[in-house]
This record gives C-alpha cells, sequence and structure tokens, in this order.
C-alpha cells in the first residue's frame, strides 16, 4: 500500500535541551542528505519528529535507507487523513491489513494533541477499535500483549493513522560529538568500530597502513572500499594512507621478532597522533577486542597505548567476535573484509608473539634507534596520501573514472 | 537488395557504441582481469564497475550479479546451481512445457538423473496458469522455473504472480528466464519474489558470449564449472571483460530506452497484426491481446505449407524471418511449444516467428507483409491439406 508520509522520531538528542533547535537542523540536513535521490519529498519539522511527506515516492526504499542514517530513534510509514470518523476509520482499516504478518491480536491507542477533536480519546478508541473489529475476521483485541498497536495521531494538521514502528540506527547526529582517527586495517573489527564511533555523533578520518610491495594493490583496494561503506554513513570521509614499509623493514631488522608487533603498533600510534593534529581530530578509534590477538591482551594494550598522548577508544573492547561479525554484516563491510588480501600486520606475523610484552625493554629498543624512528615517523606521515571518499567513490579517482565513463 | 532482418529474437544488432567499446576494452585491456599486476587489477575493476552498472539498472544489488556466458549457461546454472544443492527430499522441480530448450533441456537431462519435473501446460494463449503452479506444488519441490515471455509466441507468463504466491514458501526457489524480456518488459527485481533471472546479452543488442544471472542475496548455487573460483565461486572462468563491460552498456541503454521503444514496437505488431488479419491463409499464434504478448514477436502458422519453404521463398527476397519447428533432412518435427499451447498438428508444423527491433520503421513492416501475401498466394496451389 501507498503511504503519505514517514515519520521519523529523533534519537538521543531529544533528550538535551539547550540546544535542542541545532540539533534538529542538523538531524534535518543529515536526513535530508540521505534522501537525495527523492526530490519530490517535503520535510516538515516539530518537537522531535520529522515528518516526510512522500508525494508518491517510494516509501518503502526511503524508509529503509533512513534506517541507516544516525541519531533517528524509530521510523513510522503512515497515513494522514482529515478530521472525519469515517476517514480515520477507513485508514485504520487499510493500514492494519497492511501489516505484515497478519497480526491475530491488537489494541488501539490513540493520542489527541487538539483538543478541538469533537471525540476524545477514549472514544475514538472505541468508535475506530470496534470498527476494525468488525471488518477483520478472527482480530481480536489484547490490551497487554498485541501484535500490533494501531496508533491514532490527532494533531491540528490532521490525523496520522499507523501501526508499523521500524527501529532506526538510534545514536547522534554525525558530527555532534567531535572527531577522532580511525584506525582501518582491511579486517572485520576496525569497520565496526567506526560506524559504532560514527553512530556515537563522532565524525571519522580513517588511517591505513600499506607496506607495498610486502601487501598487495589489492589490500589497499580492498580497505578503500571499506572506506567507502563508511561514506556511505558519514556522507564523506578522509581516507589516509599511510607509506609503512620503510618504517616495518627497520622494525623486521631488529631480531626481536616477538616484539615486532608490539612496535609496530606504538609507532602507528605515533603517525596516527600526528595525523590527527593535523585534522584536529582529539582521539583515536581502535577495533581492538579485549583477548583476540596477543596485541590486544591488557598487557600489550598498555605497552601498545602508552605510545599515544590521545585518548584511545575502543568501541568494541568488551564485544565477542561473534557480536561483531554480526554488525559488520549487517553495515554492510563484512563481504569486502574477509577478502583474502594481507595488510602489514599479518605480514611480518611471528611465530609467538608477545602477549605480555615489558615495557622497558621495548622503551629500550626504540631508544637505541632514536632519531632513525623519529625520522621514518615524520617520512611516514609526510608521505602519506589522503583520499576523500563519497558513498559514489572516490573524489580524486573521478577523473580518471571519467575517461572511462565511454564504455559504459 | 536490402535485407530486411527480422529475427531479432534469435539475436540482435549490437549497438554502434557497444561495438566501439568492446574493440577498445580488447586493445587497451588485455590483461587477466584476475592477475596481481596494475595491468590486471584495472581490469578487474572495470568488471566490478560493470556489476554495479548492471546492478543498479536493475535495481539489484552488485553482489547479486553473476557474469556467464549468455542465456543457456545461465539457465543451467540457476537450475543445475539449486538441485545440485538441494538435499535427497527435495528432489522436485516445476516447469512448463514452453520453456526455451536451454531449461526444458536442462529439465530432462535432471530427469534422467532421478529429479521429477512436472511440466506445466498453458492455455491456447500460451500463458501458463499461477493456480497450476500453485497445485503443482509438493513438499520436495525446489525449484519452480518459468520464463518471463515465450521465445517463440512472446506469450508473458505471470511471474509476479507465481512471484507472489511463492513468497509464502521461502524454500521453493523461484527462476525466470528473462532473456526475451530484458530491456522490453518492465521488471521489478527487488519486489518481484524471484530468486534467479537469467539474462543475454545478445538479445539486447549488446555482445554475443556474455549473460548474466541475478541470484538473490544469500544464496547459494552449486558451480557448473570447476576452476579459479571467479564469480564468488559460482562461475569459474576468465572475465570477458570485453563482453561484460559492452553488456552493460547496451543494458543501459535498453533501460533507458525501454518506455519508448515499447511504445514503437507495440504499434510495429499492431500494424503486422492489422496486414495479417487481411491474408485469410496465416494464423496468429502469439497471444492476440497486447497485455499479453512482447512487443517483438509475432508468431504465425501456415497450416498445411512447410515453414522453412516460406522462409526461404521469403528469404529471396530480402526478408529473414525464423521457423522454429526443427526440421531433419526427413522428418518434419512440429514446435513443442505450438503443441503444448493445443494448437493442433497442421499449426504446429507450419510456424514461422517474425521479431523486430530498433532499426524497423512503419515501411518496413509493409514491406514484410506484402511479401508475405505475395509469398502465400504463390504458394496457395500447393497447399497440402
Amino acid at each position: 500500500m501507498n503511504f503519505d508520509y514517514l515519520l521519523v522520531r529523533l534519537g538521543e538528542l531529544t533528550l538535551k535541551g539547550r540546544n535542542r533547535g541545532k540539533f534538529e537542523s542538523l538531524m534535518l540536513g543529515k536526513i535530508k542528505q540521505a534522501l537525495t535521490a527523492y526530490p519530490e519529498l517535503q520535510y516538515e519539522c516539530s518537537y522531535g519528529r520529522v515528518y516526510i511527506k512522500l508525494n508518491g515516492a517510494d516509501g518503502e526504499r526511503a524508509l529503509a535507507r533512513l534506517t541507516d542514517v544516525f541519531g533517528i530513534w524509530t521510523i513510522s510509514p503512515v497515513l494522514k487523513v482529515k478530521h472525519d470518523l469515517e476517514e480515520i476509520r477507513h485508514a485504520a482499516l487499510a493500514v492494519l491489513h497492511a501489516h505484515l504478518p497478519v497480526p491475530s491480536t491488537f489494541k488501539m491507542s490513540v493520542k489527541r494533541a487538539w483538543k478541538d477533536f469533537p471525540h476524545d480519546s477514549m472514544e475514538m478508541n472505541r468508535l475506530v477499535g470496534a470498527h476494525v473489529l468488525r471488518n477483520t475476521p478472527a482480530l481480536r483485541v489484547d490490551v497487554r500483549e498485541p501484535d500490533v498497536e494501531l496508533r491514532l495521531d490527532i494533531q491540528q494538521q490532521g490525523v496520522f493513522v499507523y501501526c508499523t514502528v521500524v527501529p532506526g540506527a538510534g545514536g547522534f547526529p554525525l558530527g555532534m560529538n567531535g572527531k577522532a582517527m580511525l584506525m582501518l586495517s582491511g579486517g572485520i573489527d576496525s569497520p565496526v568500530a567506526g560506524w559504532t564511533a560514527m553512530r556515537k555523533g563522532l565524525e571519522i578520518e580513517a588511517v591505513h597502513f600499506h607496506s607495498y610491495p610486502f601487501t598487495s594493490q589489492q589490500a589497499t583496494d580492498k580497505v578503500v572500499a571499506l572506506a567507502q561503506r563508511l561514506a556511505y554513513y558519514g556522507g564523506r570521509i578522509k581516507l589516509h594512507l599511510v607509506p609503512f614499509t620503510e618504517l616495518q623493514t627497520l622494525l623486521a631488522q631488529q631480531k626481536q621478532d616477538h616484539l615486532i608487533i608490539t612496535l609496530m603498533r606504538r609507532s602507528m600510534l605515533r603517525i596516527a597522533e600526528r595525523l590527527a593534529e593535523r585534522s584536529g581530530a582529539l582521539a583515536i578509534v581502535t577495533g581492538d577486542s579485549l583477548g583476540q590477538v596477543a596485541s590486544q591482551t591488557l598487557g600489550s594494550m598498555n605497552v601498545i597505548g602508552r605510545a599515544a598522548e590521545l585518548p584511545l577508544l575502543r568501541p568494541l573492547v568488551m564485544m565477542d567476535k561473534l557480536e561483531i561479525i554480526r554488525i559488520s554484516e549487517r553495515i554492510g563491510t563484512y563481504e569486502t573484509s574477509i577478502l583474502p588480501f594481507e595488510d602489514c600486520c599479518t605480514l611480518f606475523v611471528p611465530k609467538s608473539p608477545a602477549t605480555n610484552p615489558n615495557l622497558r625493554v621495548v622503551e629500550g629498543i626504540e631508544n637505541a634507534l632514536g632519531e632513525q624512528l623519529e625520522r621514518l615517523v615524520g617520512e611516514a606521515v609526510a608521505g602519506t596520501e589522503t583520499l576523500v571518499m563519497t558513498p559514489e567513490g572516490q573524489e580524486e579517482r573521478k577523473l580518471a573514472a571519467s575517461a572511462e565513463d565511454r564504455w559504459f | 537488395m536490402k535485407t530486411y532482418y527480422f529475427d531479432h529474437s534469435a539475436s540482435t544488432p549490437p549497438y554502434e557504441s557497444v561495438i566501439r567499446t568492446v574493440a577498445e576494452l580488447m586493445a587497451e585491456h588485455y590483461a587477466h582481469p584476475s592477475a596481481l599486476h596494475r595491468a590486471g587489477t584495472d581490469a578487474g575493476k572495470l568488471v566490478e564497475r560493470a556489476r554495479a552498472a548492471v546492478a543498479g539498472l536493475l535495481g539489484a544489488a552488485p553482489g547479486e550479479v553473476v557474469f556467464t556466458s549468455g542465456g543457456t549457461e545461465s539457465n543451467n546454472l540457476a537450475i543445475k546451481g539449486i538441485l545440485g544443492l538441494a538435499g535427497r527430499k527435495t528432489r522436485h522441480m516445476i516447469t512448463t512445457a514452453i520453456e526455451h530448450s536451454s531449461v526444458h533441456g536442462t529439465a530432462r537431462q535432471l530427469e534422467s538423473e532421478g529429479v521429477r519435473v512436472t511440466y506445466l501446460t498453458p492455455d491456447e494463449q500460451g500463458r501458463v496458469a499461477p493456480s497450476d503452479v500453485a497445485a503443482a506444488i509438493a513438499d520436495d519441490t525446489a525449484l519452480v522455473s518459468v520464463m518471463h515471455a515465450n521465445n517463440e509466441t512472446g506469450a508473458l507468463q505471470p511471474i509476479e504472480e507465481i512471484g507472489a504466491l511463492l513468497r509464502d514458501r521461502p524454500r521453493v526457489r523461484f527462476h525466470v528466464d528473462g532473456v526475451q524480456a530484458v530491456g522490453k518488459i518492465p521488471f521489478d527485481w527487488a519486489r518481484s519474489g524471484v530468486d534467479l533471472y537469467s539474462a543475454s546479452a545478445h538479445k539486447f543488442r549488446g555482445p554475443r558470449g556474455a549473460g548474466y544471472l541475478l541470484v538473490r542475496d544469500g544464496l547459494k548455487l552449486h558451480p557448473l564449472l570447476a576452476g579459479g573460483g571467479q564469480e564468488s565461486d559460482t562461475r569459474s572462468g576468465t572475465h570477458n571483460l570485453p563482453g561484460i563491460v559492452g553488456m552493460a552498456q547496451a543494458l543501459r541503454l535498453a533501460i533507458e530506452s525501454m518506455p519508448e521503444r515499447r511504445k514503437r514496437m507495440y504499434e510495429l505488431r499492431r500494424r503486422l497484426l492489422s496486414h495479417v488479419e487481411r491474408i485469410p491463409e496465416l494464423v496468429l499464434n502469439s497471444p492476440s491481446d497486447e497485455r499479453l504478448a512482447s512487443p517483438q514477436i509475432v508468431n504465425l502458422s501456415y497450416p498445411g505449407m512447410r515453414p522453412e519453404v516460406l522462409l526461404h521463398m521469403l528469404e529471396e527476397h530480402g526478408v529473414l524471418v525464423s521457423t522454429q519447428s526443427a526440421c531433419s533432412s526427413k522428418s518434419l518435427k512440429p514446435s513443442r511449444v505450438l503443441t503444448a499451447m493445443g494448437l493442433g498438428e497442421a499449426r504446429a508444423t507450419g510456424s514461422i516467428r517474425v521479431s523486430f527491433g530498433d532499426e524497423h520503421v512503419a515501411e518496413d513492416i509493409d514491406i514484410l507483409a506484402e511479401r508475405l501475401q505475395s509469398t502465400v498466394a504463390k504458394l496457395k496451389p500447393l497447399e497440402r491439406n
């Protein structure tokens, strides 16, 4: 059936009193950005809600798109009718009959915000509920645990009728809580960490380390694809590609195989921190999950984390791998993440990496390298290539692609 | 003498720009799209771009597009791919008696391997009934395979209704052979209830040797070919990059122009039918109601006349049509499709198929009709009743 409106309820931000207006207009911008493919839509904002008039647009697809926009609590496809009992009854039946799976029990829920409406909510409850029951064989009322709740929202501009409430992504509108750097490998965890951070309103710039020719171009392409997927949620994401070959080969020659991951990770954090400074980011987000691999034991996290001064945000730290995989499937990064290209951390993995590295030993090695380490960190930062990813692809490479456009 | 090519349902002349694209890609991107070096990854990216383009045009997800060598492979892959993974308890398939030989032959092959196959018969208009599909479903049914538009008569099959009735039976997969329909009949993959949809590029003015199979997200197929694991292990074999990109372009051109082309082709069909009405020897085998018919196919019978005689006489006048009955030197086999429609032996044996395309205008149809008329007049004294 064709609904007239999508009713969007904004999420956590409605809890905040003073800046509500600002948040709401930020949210409206995000919603419009997500729905640019539907120019026929019209938007009305009212206290913590956005009414989207469909004007014939495909409501199902627009709704599906909105479920990926952060800051949205729930979404309902609704019918809007005049203040006329017959019309309301008609719409109520239509909405209920369109509901899948077919409900066997329901309850009425009437909200009369516009007090000039002639019938009060109890009366409406009865008048419409009885009509629905008469016209729906085998439907019963269950006020405790109904299969569906048929809702009438009586406002001055009309009556909204609906019974479907689809959960949104929740969280805050993107950018509301500042900016952070995301350590983006090609694996399953880091894109999920990025998505989780973005859902909390953090703007993200991704940092990826590559060791060409020890790692392949495909490994980088994979990360580009992951960043592009994150851009679907974020609108536009910077991806910093850091050349890590020199540093990695230097560290690999220190005859400290069991510490190489620890040493690499510390250098990566130092580089990320420099990039964060340049971008004005105030934290570093990682996909660490406690105990998952040697570098993510508490001992390793301690020694590695001390290399950075910025706060390290680890949204997945207490999550199980299966939970992380489930999110990664839901947000559409899993299929890319499991492509079999080695990133620079899997490359020099020793047979027995340290699970409890000694901070003093690690610092000793770094001190011995002294200026050389410092110089290579600087060179890596200087050699970093930055791509701007949008949901459609990569901004810089658009020129190259346009030469190929003639073939498509 | 000018040639009037009325055999578009067999194969179409490719778009000029598609021919150029295929040639350029052959020259510039000869590297193996699965190779690791730059030339290979560039070629691989073009395959993925083509996949995204095809998916976008059809309302599918890129991961739902599997590139194949064409319609026959897509149909084989869909059917064997499902039944190859079906357990012993699901060894039943429902199809129709009017499918293209690549579906029909696959069904026959599977029958010889112990799969039960139900062949539904159509009505006189060449259309199967959704209720017959529903009635044929058994506990062990793994697959329903029904074509979108019939290749001999152009009769449209009620795939939306069948898709809707199969929605409640998620264990029964639904395959649609869309080879004759792509670019001609609107189709909404996202809401169709169809799990697998076959297409072939050279039927919509793309290159030969390229096709695709849409596979509903999450559905696994048993591969026909073992090898390098291309197409997510579903279809091994070096990607036919020129064919794949050429197909993506042809599909775009076909889909973008579909509304105007449909209108034009239905006008041509009406024009041809009004001419044919005045040739009493010829009987229409395609649906008379154009809402049930593809715009570009008209199937006619001259009962009592060997169709290849008609075909060769028309050919002498530069008019190319096809017969659908496979003739061997001695025996004349009636069309399986027309026989299933219950049209009788004389009609089923004497049919020709006229199928037109973008290059045709009203005058071409007039010339076709005129030559049909004069040919029939010449053959009239030779009728065998």
